[in-house]
This record gives C-alpha cells, sequence and structure tokens, in this order.
C-alpha cells in the first residue's frame, strides 16, 4: 500500500471535504474554463476541472485530476510567465497574466490566465488554488460582448450570501474566435479588458460557490486572508508546504518553539508507513509511535542530541497505528529558517526491513536526502508568520 | 598587464597548501590516484525528451551526499547558520550575512584583462582536492532511464565529470561541476561541457537549483573548467526582470532558439530559451560564450529554470577595478560581482553592510558591472554573427509596442478580494 493511494484519496476528497458534496454540482453549472488545485496534496495537483475546461483543452476528467498544472505548458510557453504563476503560488497572492498553453492534441492556444488562492477562515491557511483560462482571442469584437450589468454591481459590493446570484447566466457572451488555431502561437497576445473582466466575473462566481457551500461544513473560506494565521498548531505556508510536498521519504517536521514539540508537517510516506491519517497527528509529539519495545535509552539519546541541537541518527522500535511493530531507523536533525536560527527539527524514518529502496541510494543516503531537501526549503522562510514577502 | 587585488575564496579544504607537493596515497583526484578509485556515478540519459524526473534521485542523492559531509565537517562553517534575507523593494535582491567565506589572508593578484589564459599545473586546481570531496560523477548512461551506481570503477580512457563540493557555501548544497577533470581543461566554454551542465541543471528538474559560470576577468579564481550550482527557494531578481524578445529570422539550422534581451534591470544581458532540444539551446549558448571568449570579452552566465532559461552577462567591473574608476565605497563592501550577485544574490562580509543593504545598493553595484547600451549593442551583433541568429528588420516603434510582454502586473484586480469577504 504505497503513498499514492493515500495521495489520490486527498485528491478526491480535497473539494468534497471542506465544500460539502453538493459543491460539484454548482461547480459543474459554471460555464467558464477554471482549474482548481490543492497546494495541501504533493505534485500541488488539480482536484477539480471545469467543463468548459475540459472543452476548451480536449481533455478528459481523468487525464487532468491528480496532474500538476504544468502539464499544459509547452515548448514555446515563455518561461518568465511560468516563473510568475510559481512565484503567485508560493506568495500566495492573485496572478492573472497572458499564457501560452497547449491542448491535449499539442495545439497552441493564448489564454488569460487568472489565478486566486481560497483562504481558510479560521486560520488564514490557503487551501485552494482556483484558476480561471479565459482564451484571447485574436480579433476581439467590440460589440459582442453582453455584460449583466447587474452581476457585476453586486459583485463589487459586499455580497450577501442569500441573494442568489446566478451566476451561469453571466457567461452568455459571444465568444469570439474561440478556436485560435489559426493563432500565430509564437507572437505574445495581450488580454484585452473584456478577457480580463470576464475572468475576474468568472473567478466570483467561483469564489462565491465556494464560500456558500463551505458554510455547510462548517468551516468556511474567503477570498482574503482574514484573521491572522496561525492558531493553535502553527500552520505552514503553502510554499513549505508545496516544498515540502515534493519530498517522496517518511518525514515529520516538529516544532521545538511550542509546548512539548508537536508535529506540524507529516509527509504522505509517513503516514503511509505509521498508517495514521494526517490529522491523527499534526498537533502530537513523535511519541505517539513509541510503545512497550521501545528502549528507553535510545530515547534518552534523541532527548539529549535535541538539547543539544545536534543531529543524531538511532534505531528504535516503533509501532504502527494499527499495533504492528517495525524497526525504525530514524534521524533527526534541526533545521535553520532564514534568520539563521533553528525553526524546526526534521524526523527522517524508515522501516528497516522494507527493500524499497530500488534506486541504489543507500538508506542513510536516503534519509540524508530528505533532510537536505527540507533544509533548503525551510532555508528560504523567515521568522514572521506567513510567507516572505519582499515589498510588503 | 591588468591586475586587482583580491582575497581568492576558498572552495577546496585542499586549496591552501596547493603549492606542497603532495605524493599519491592522498587520494586525490591526479593520474596518480583517480583512475584506480571508485566513485559514486550517476548515469543521466542524455538528449531524451525531458520530462522532469519525478523521482527527483538526482536531488536526493546530491543533498544527501551534502549532508553528509556536513556532518564530516568538511565544511567550512555552516551556511544554515548565516542570517538572509530578501532586500524590501520591487527587484528582491537577496542578502547574506557571512563573515566566514573570506578568508583573513593575504589578497593575491589576478590577471583580469586575458579571458583565455593556458592552464597552468603548478597553480591550485581540482586534481588537487581530495576524494572526500567529491560527491559522485555525473556522466551520459546508455541506457534509457537514468541510475545511480554506488561506486562504480572508472573506464581507463574516460576522463570523468565529477560533482565536488564548496568548502564555503553560498548556499545549502553548493557544489562544482567539473567536466573532464583529467584533462585538466582551461575555464573556457566548449559546446560539450555546456551541454554537461545544462543536462545537470535539467536532471533535478528543480526551478531553484541553478548553475552559474565565470569567465576569467568575470571573477573565476581557478582556471580549471568548472560551473558552480546551488539551491536557493526564492527566484534570483534576475529572473523576475521583465525582458523584451528580439524577433529573429528563422535561421538555418531552425533550432527555435528564442532570445530577448533583458529591460528594466542594472545589468544588461540576453536571455536564451526554447529550443527544438536541449542540445539545440546549448548549441546556441556556447557559440555566443565562444565568441566573447574569443572576443576577450569576460562574461558570466546563469543557468536557470532547470535548463530552460539562461542567461548571459558580458561584464567590464574587473578591468573597471584595475582602472581604478570604481569608487571607493563600492569596492568597501568587498563584493566581488561574480554571477550570483549579478542574478541578485550577495554575500555580505560585514554586519553593518547587510543591515544597511538596500535595493539602491544593489543597484548601484551592479550598473557598475554592465556594459554600456553602446558597447553591448556591439557585442550583441558579435554574438549574432556568431551565432548564426539573424535579427528581422522590424520597426524599432513596433518592437517596443509588442515588447514581450505577456506579462500583466496585477496585483489590484479589477474586482477588489474584499469584495469577497462575507464575515
Amino acid at each position: 500500500m504505497g503513498s499514492n493511494s493515500v495521495r489520490d484519496r486527498l485528491v478526491d476528497q480535497s473539494l468534497t471535504s471542506r465544500y460539502s458534496q453538493w459543491v460539484l454540482e454548482a461547480l459543474d453549472e459554471l460555464e467558464d474554463p477554471f482549474l482548481i488545485t490543492d497546494p495541501a496534496i504533493a505534485g500541488h495537483p488539480i482536484v477539480f476541472a471545469s467543463r468548459g475546461f475540459l472543452a476548451m483543452t480536449g481533455y478528459a476528467f481523468g487525464e487532468v485530476l491528480g496532474r500538476n498544472g504544468r502539464i499544459f505548458q509547452g515548448p514555446a510557453t515563455d518561461r518568465r510567465s511560468v516563473m510568475e504563476i510559481r512565484e503567485a503560488i508560493r506568495e500566495e497572492r492573485t496572478v492573472q497574466i497572458s499564457i501560452l498553453n497547449y491542448r491535449k492534441d499539442g495545439t497552441p492556444h493564448w489564454i488569460l490566465f487568472h489565478m486566486c488562492p481560497i483562504f481558510g477562515a479560521e486560520d488564514g491557511r490557503v487551501l485552494h488554488f482556483v484558476a480561471v483560462q479565459v482564451p484571447i482571442s485574436k480579433r476581439r469584437s467590440r460589440c459582442g460582448v453582453e455584460r449583466c450589468g447587474a452581476v457585476l454591481g453586486t459583485c463589487r459590493e459586499e455580497v450577501r450570501l442569500d441573494k442568489d446570484l446566478d451566476c451561469s447566466h453571466h457567461a452568455r457572451e459571444v465568444f469570439v474566435d474561440m478556436d485560435s488555431r489559426g493563432l500565430e502561437a509564437k507572437e505574445p497576445q495581450m488580454a484585452g479588458d473584456q478577457e480580463k473582466e470576464k475572468a475576474a466575473n468568472a473567478i466570483n462566481c467561483i469564489l462565491l460557490a465556494l464560500n456558500r457551500y463551505s458554510k455547510m461544513t462548517g468551516r468556511v473560506v474567503c477570498g482574503k486572508r482574514c484573521g491572522s494565521a496561525g492558531s493553535g498548531v502553527a500552520s505552514l505556508p503553502s510554499s513549505l508546504n508545496i516544498s515540502l510536498g515534493r519530498i517522496k521519504q517518511s518525514f515529520v517536521l516538529t516544532d521545538p518553539h511550542s509546548p512539548d514539540m508537536p508535529i506540524v508537517y507529516a509527509s504522505d510516506a509517513f503516514l503511509s508507513l505509521t498508517g495514521y491519517s494526517r490529522q491523527e497527528v499534526l498537533g502530537r509529539n513523535c511519541r505517539f509511535l513509541n510503545g512497550p519495545g521501545t528502549d528507553y535509552e535510545v530515547l534518552k539519546e534523541i532527548k539529549k542530541s535535541i538539547h543539544g541541537q545536534q543531529s543524531c541518527t538511532v534505531r528504535l522500535l516503533n509501532y504502527r497505528k494499527d499495533g504492528s511493530s517495525f524497526r525504525n531507523l530514524l534521524h533527526i536533525s534541526p533545521v535553520r529558517n532564514a534568520s539563521g536560527k533553528i525553526a524546526f527539527y526534521v524526523c527522517v524514518q524508515m522501516d528497516e526491513s522494507s527493500k524499497n529502496i530500488d534506486n541504489g541510494l543507500s538508506p542513510e543516503m536516503w534519509q540524508l536526502g530528505a533532510v537536505g531537501a527540507v533544509k533548503v526549503a525551510v532555508r528560504s522562510l523567515s521568522s514572521s508568520a506567513g510567507p516572505s514577502r519582499p515589498s510588503q | 598587464m591588468l591586475t586587482i587585488k583580491r582575497v581568492p575564496t576558498v572552495v577546496s579544504n585542499y586549496q591552501e597548501d596547493a603549492g606542497e607537493p603532495l605524493g599519491c596515497g592522498r587520494n586525490c583526484l591526479g593520474k596518480c590516484c583517480l583512475p584506480v578509485s571508485k566513485l559514486p556515478l550517476y548515469a543521466y540519459v542524455a538528449d531524451a525528451e525531458k520530462e522532469p524526473s519525478s523521482d527527483f534521485l538526482l536531488n536526493s542523492l546530491l543533498l544527501g551526499q551534502w549532508e553528509e559531509r556536513m556532518g564530516r565537517g568538511l565544511f567550512r562553517y555552516d551556511v544554515t547558520a548565516c542570517e538572509t534575507k530578501v532586500i524590501p523593494g520591487d527587484s528582491g535582491f537577496v542578502a547574506q550575512l557571512n563573515e566566514g567565506r573570506h578568508l583573513k589572508k593575504r589578497p593575491t593578484e589576478f590577471r583580469v584583462d586575458r579571458v583565455l589564459q593556458p592552464f597552468d599545473p603548478a597553480k591550485f586546481n581540482f586534481t588537487k582536492i581530495g576524494q572526500e570531496e567529491v560527491l559522485f560523477r555525473f556522466e551520459a548512461g546508455r541506457g534509457d532511464k537514468a541510475y545511480f551506481s554506488e561506486s562504480s570503477s572508472l573506464d581507463r580512457n574516460i576522463s570523468p565529470n565529477v560533482v565536488a563540493i564548496n568548502v564555503s557555501p553560498i548556499e545549502y548544497g553548493h557544489v562544482l561541476l567539473i567536466p573532464r577533470v583529467l584533462d585538466c581543461l582551461p575555464q573556457r566554454i566548449d559546446a560539450q561541457s555546456f551541454l554537461l551542465a545544462l543536462n545537470f541543471a535539467a536532471e533535478t528538474a528543480n526551478p531553484y537549483f541553478r548553475l552559474g559560470y565565470n569567465s576569467l576577468g568575470a571573477f573565476a579564481t581557478i582556471n580549471h573548467l568548472h560551473f558552480q550550482a546551488y539551491y536557493l527557494s526564492v527566484p534570483f531578481p534576475v529572473e523576475k526582470a521583465q525582458t523584451q524578445n528580439i524577433p529573429l529570422v528563422e535561421d538555418a539550422a531552425k533550432s527555435s532558439v528564442r532570445v530577448s534581451k533583458l529591460i528594466n534591470y542594472p545589468v544588461r544581458g540576453l536571455v536564451f530559451e526554447g529550443g527544438n532540444s536541449l542540445k539545440d539551446l546549448g548549441d546556441v549558448v556556447a557559440n555566443a560564450c565562444i565568441c566573447l571568449q574569443d572576443n576577450n570579452i569576460p562574461f558570466n552566465v546563469l543557468i536557470s529554470d532547470s535548463g530552460r532559461r539562461i542567461f548571459l552577462f558580458p561584464q567590464c567591473y574587473a578591468e573597471k577595478q584595475a582602472l581604478h574608476e570604481v569608487s571607493q565605497e563600492l569596492l568597501d563592501t568587498q563584493v566581488n560581482p561574480a554571477v550570483w550577485e549579478i542574478g541578485g544574490h550577495m554575500v555580505l562580509k560585514r554586519k553593518k553592510d547587510y543591515e544597511e543593504a538596500s535595493e539602491d545598493y544593489a543597484w548601484r553595484l551592479l550598473a557598475e558591472v554592465s556594459l554600456s547600451e553602446e558597447r553591448f549593442e556591439e557585442v550583441n551583433a558579435y554574438i549574432f554573427e556568431a551565432t548564426g541568429l539573424v535579427e528581422t528588420e522590424v520597426d524599432k516603434k513596433k518592437d517596443a509596442k509588442e515588447s514581450g510582454a505577456s506579462y500583466e502586473s496585477t496585483m489590484a484586480p479589477h474586482f477588489p478580494e474584499g469584495c469577497l469577504v462575507l464575515q
């Protein structure tokens, strides 16, 4: 049972666990092409693709679910634009950019890509990114667009939830030259005001839907970070989550500055190894892995290393959720952030009886690789909560 | 002969006693020891349809080995204990306070007026480093899948490419890629070595792992062919800078390489991307570098975006410094603008400089590095001729309007996000 099935389940439940089952129907009614991605899942995968998106690109739902958005990029896609999007994700902010994407059949087309983060109301954490993709037509008709003025007006003000805004109707605009296959792909296409407004409208409708349905689960979301990040367990910025999500080894990050050194991050491989779910481990100290056969001397050694801010490698008997035990080759190391001071401890586990490293690396090297990757990711984190923003 | 005095950076623990005749049995990388040694080997697939490898094997290998050397105490300091910050401002220059990077020893003379100089075996070079500083070999494999072998003997007839640690790291994971170490190539670009560097970047498939090259006269201190590389999880300012596409006539080789120039950045430079293959892109840039070398123009190269975006900076700072044309205030900060500094990552030695580091300082320093507009255009003309690329005869007006700006800034979208706060 690999971490793939853990991941698949997370992808499937990403929207419904937060917004209830009904959100899928509501999203299906929206005509615009858009994607929703989940940065907390390893690989930052797509968890929803609208009918409009699938029609525009020629993909089937199953072909994009769980994949990363880079699959729509191709050889002529401007790399700087790709970086713009990557940085907007890392900095948890909105971006609107014209970019060349590729359909399933390999043909390139220009789109206006408008992405924005969705924040959890209670902790300010980024839960999803919504990315609307409006095709850019070469010849923009000046009179083909019908605007639903009432909708626009309402969106500018505080929206009252009870008002049933039928957002699907505003999208009856004429798609001028939607089939842009005739475009000289290499020429950069600039999005016009129509496309920008269309994108912004679409985003609003999606956000409204998500907000509405999030109230059903009692875990509300909003389009702007409300309240302070980090109540209870320190929530990691999604940029760190995304970096950590690329690391395949089993590991956890613990916070030495909070009482009892709780786990603040657990990799999918850790969950697979131990049988616990993420909710069951976050906020707890690692000692739940110990049991009757765990050598007390080893635990003392670990404690001593941590007190001395040193790294250590030990072997001890640990226990999974189902009670079964495994010999754990455990490596613990302090991890510093941009301030140069220790921000976390990383604990990398390896089941000594499993023979699943087949890439030629020794177990020790495989573990240290995870330590290094964590150190690189955390190194750029500033001490203040949230991602480091240069000019804010 | 133009020279400047510099305290050289120590990249190897064997650098300082390089003058002593050291016999074999020292396990070095010379012809005495290397051919009978075994080293870990990472074999990449050459010129494949580059799909980013999803298992990040090379990253794990490089980082794991690096961390292991840290545990062995091979580095002169723990770079992660050095404070670092993004300087406020639009560019996002990155500054680091590192008081331990440079030796407090006598400065050495470096000749800065010749980009091509013959290899001198008496000077320090990478055959003199100990094998413990080598992490692994990086070679083209024959199969259709990349693989790693923990211990592999060397072929008699092949001079291995090695990846070694930089014992004075700028950042975590700072390594040196040394192509064909036994061939003792001087610091100069050739197409084969450049392609190796591109493959290295592509194989890590990590946008935060960059490679850099400094020519002699552009702050390379060791005249033995090498590229540097390290991880930094934020964008380099140069990567964020706007660019203006240079429209090209479809060139004879139809390589599909796109070229643009940096605008609104203190250092003038060219950006290369695209190409039908890594080799196509590599060959164009290598030819550009060779042209600069042949014309004695010092330059730096930054390989970014996993080998998909390459920056080329012809520069003239060392010459200015030798001619005493650089202000003392800038010289006092002792920042030598090599590729990383030009990219926007600066290591500062004095606390005062770090605390006062501003975007203005960074800009002023880097502006000194840049060629003038006039000279840059001249140099571009050489480069275009050497690479066989031809600029189209377009209206300069039309050019300016459609300036590669597929980027539209929207920090303030049309509909304020605030309208969706429903609490």
